[in-house]
């Protein structure tokens, strides 16, 4: 299904938040995730559904400087 | 027009005193600023010069580490004369060559949850611009406990982020964004940053310790700003509070009296 992630469509298949990162390859626990605007709480990731048209922003946590 | 500014501060920052949000009142306040910036690399080589120029009166300024050639792509602070000599020593030059109006304090130390406190103790704003996770963490808890605010940045790659974090205000706090911080350096290659990101995000980590000092409000006490360099994008979003966090949340036994 298409949704948009940072600014850009993208086809995926994950239909949970979790999924989603672990299809991107990202790390979940250093991953900070908006979707249609509102902020998905870390523990919901698991359970929250990703659907067609979602608007998803994903920010990793970084370290460097 | 002033208290005690000479002719010479009133010319040198003409530009930020015609601002209606600066003016001499704005000014004072940041000639009685006391400022932590926490690394003198990449982020806070940006931050430390802006905050230097705009005349906040006092820096406070802690790195442990020597110059070395591979720092110079983004740590604008230090010069090729600089290789070998201790970054605070090269920093605290550079920015008094700047404006030798802004009193200039080193700590030639590495950060660890034993010393946080009585590092940052007696400033007002204390920058996190370091450049390694478990340095982060240590100032964020002791900061946390101390009751200072801390404007974080961080960088990786072509991309960054910004948060401030008030623990007087009881806003979320750096654990509550990063709940299980990853292990200390897992080793493999350093990682890699362009220089001007870095340099994109120690200056908005001034442009927030300014408006601080000024007493003008901020958006990014309860959000966070990422910037994605590759997309030119900015965008803002809300930090939740974790109601278990084990620094600020109510069963962490941390929480700001
Ligand atoms: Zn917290």
């Amino acid at each position: 299904m298409k949704v948009i992630i940072n600014g850009e469509p993208r086809e995926v298949s994950a239909r949970t938040v979790f999924a989603l990162l672990e299809e991107l390859g990202l790390p979940p626990g250093r991953i900070v995730v908006e979707q249609n605007a509102a902020i998905v709480r870390r523990d919901a990731y698991q359970d929250a559904p990703v659907r067609e048209g979602d608007i998803l922003e994903l920010v990793r946590i970084v370290g460097g400087g | 027009m002033d208290s005690g500014f000479s002719p010479e501060e009133g010319l040198r920052y003409s530009r930020q005193l015609i601002l209606e949000k600066v003016g001499w009142p704005g000014q004072e306040r940041l000639r009685a600023g006391r400022v932590l910036v926490v690394g003198a690399g990449g982020l806070g080589s940006a931050a430390l010069f802006y905050l230097a120029a705009a005349g906040v009166g006092h820096l406070g300024l802690v790195d442990g580490d020597a110059v070395e050639l591979s720092n110079l792509q983004r740590q604008i602070l230090h010069r090729l004369a600089d290789l070998g000599r201790r970054k605070v020593d090269s920093a605290r030059e550079a920015l008094t060559r700047l404006n030798p109006h802004c009193r200039v304090e080193t700590f030639d130390l590495r950060l660890t949850a034993e010393n946080v406190p009585g590092v940052v103790r007696g400033f007002d704003v204390v920058l996190d611009a370091g450049d390694n996770f478990p340095t982060r963490v240590a100032l964020a808890e002791g900061c946390w406990r101390e009751g200072k605010i801390l404007v974080s940045a961080a960088v990786q790659d072509f991309s960054g982020h910004l948060m401030v974090i008030d623990p007087g205000r009881g806003t979320p706090c750096y654990r509550c964004l990063l709940p299980e911080p990853p292990p200390p350096d897992p080793g493999g290659p350093p990682l890699g940053i362009l220089g001007a990101v870095a340099g994109v995000m120690g200056c908005l980590q001034a442009v927030e310790t300014i408006k601080l000092l000024l007493g003008l409000p901020s958006d990014l006490a309860t959000r966070l700003l990422a910037y994605d360099g590759l997309r030119s994008r900015f965008q803002v979003m809300d930090r939740l509070k974790t109601p278990e966090c084990p620094l600020c949340g109510a069963s962490g036994g941390n929480r700001q009296p």
